[in-house]
């Protein structure tokens, strides 16, 4: 598995700790799930609630590493100060950066992405960009300092899955070598399946799990979906065929017409 | 003084940020603060001088996908 920045998890899941059922709901999806990575985020803090160090002391028994991310932001401004602010909660340099462009689609404004990343990579951030499948992006996303992409599978929350294959598969053979992680739109196992098929390096994925109807059930298929795709791209797949060729040998077949 | 903290308006008698962040009970909260949009760290809030005005957020950690 490549690594990211220089890190090697443990397995190629990177799971939301947002909108589930309940504590104990999130931590045996996390159990079954086997993910190695929790996305976390900031928010605005009541000093009667302290709703902040009650979820922080759950995510820290799950004993994963920690991805916090700056959802929500919309301008350079906001995702810098979010970062510089994660930094020093969360003790990592790691950062899933998003800057938001447009509301109805939670599309990434490359634009202040590209420029965002630049300013963290050059103040020590190890940023994880989430972006578009737009190869020129991913080109100006590295020259910025990104050493890992995120690229969407579809938007955020749509469980639509992998919505331009085509566009996915130029960009994984563009950069073969940069560690690229699907994150967004994943709805179903298969969708994890494909998407390690297709050669991508792990997978980010919340609301399937958390929103699904058997929350724990569906940890674990993805767990089973997200192996199983990566086994199949190691394994080589044969190629596909317009034309029907037989399996079974021809040869020593019985002539039994008259 | 009144100062706006996470939206609220809220008065403190101290201008220095690291007192007024105790004032206002986040002293024992791991919170990470901005004040009028620019990070302040944990260690840069002693010397922080607060004035009227002055837009305060703090987060902690949350959910997130």
């Amino acid at each position: 598995m490549k690594k990211f920045y220089g890190v090697e998890i443990e397995s190629p899941l990177m799971l939301g700790t947002a909108q589930y059922p309940s504590p104990s709901i999130l931590i045996s999806c996390f159990k079954k799930s086997k993910a190695s990575v929790a996305t976390v985020s900031l928010r605005r803090e009541s000093s009667a609630s302290d709703s902040g160090n009650n979820f922080w002391s759950i995510i820290k028994e799950l004993n994963v590493r920690i991805l916090p991310n700056t959802a929500g932001c919309h301008t350079v401004k906001e995702a810098v100060t979010t970062a510089h602010m994660a930094r020093e909660i969360f003790n990592t340099k790691w950062i899933k950066l998003e800057v938001i462009g447009e509301e109805d689609t939670l599309q990434p404004d490359v634009f202040g992405l590209v420029e965002a990343s630049k300013i963290l990579s050059d103040d020590g951030f190890e940023v994880f960009p989430y972006t578009t499948e737009d190869l020129v992006v991913a080109d100006k996303l590295l020259n910025a300092g990104c050493k890992v992409l995120m690229p969407w599978g579809s938007p955020i929350g749509s469980g639509q899955g992998l919505n331009n294959i085509f566009g996915l598969k130029a960009l994984r053979s563009h950069f073969p070598d940069i560690p690229m992680v699907i994150d967004a739109g994943i709805g179903l196992p298969s969708h994890a399946t494909r998407a390690m098929e297709l050669g991508f390096d792990a997978i980010l994925l919340n609301t399937a799990i958390a929103k699904a109807g058997d929350p724990v059930t569906m940890a674990e298929a993805f767990s089973y979906a997200i192996l199983s795709g990566s086994l199949g791209k190691e394994a080589d797949p044969m190629e596909p065929r317009d034309m029907a060729v037989p399996s079974t040998p021809i040869f020593g077949k019985a002539f039994l017409d008259d | 003084m009144n100062i706006i903290v996470n939206g609220e308006n809220k008065n403190v008698s101290n201008d220095n940020m690291k007192e007024a962040m105790n004032e206002l009970g986040f002293k024992e909260l791991k919170c990470a603060t901005a004040l009028n949009g620019n990070f302040i760290s944990v260690d840069d809030r002693e010397f922080t001088t607060l004035k009227e005005g002055d837009k305060i957020e703090v987060l902690s950690p949350q959910q997130g996908g």
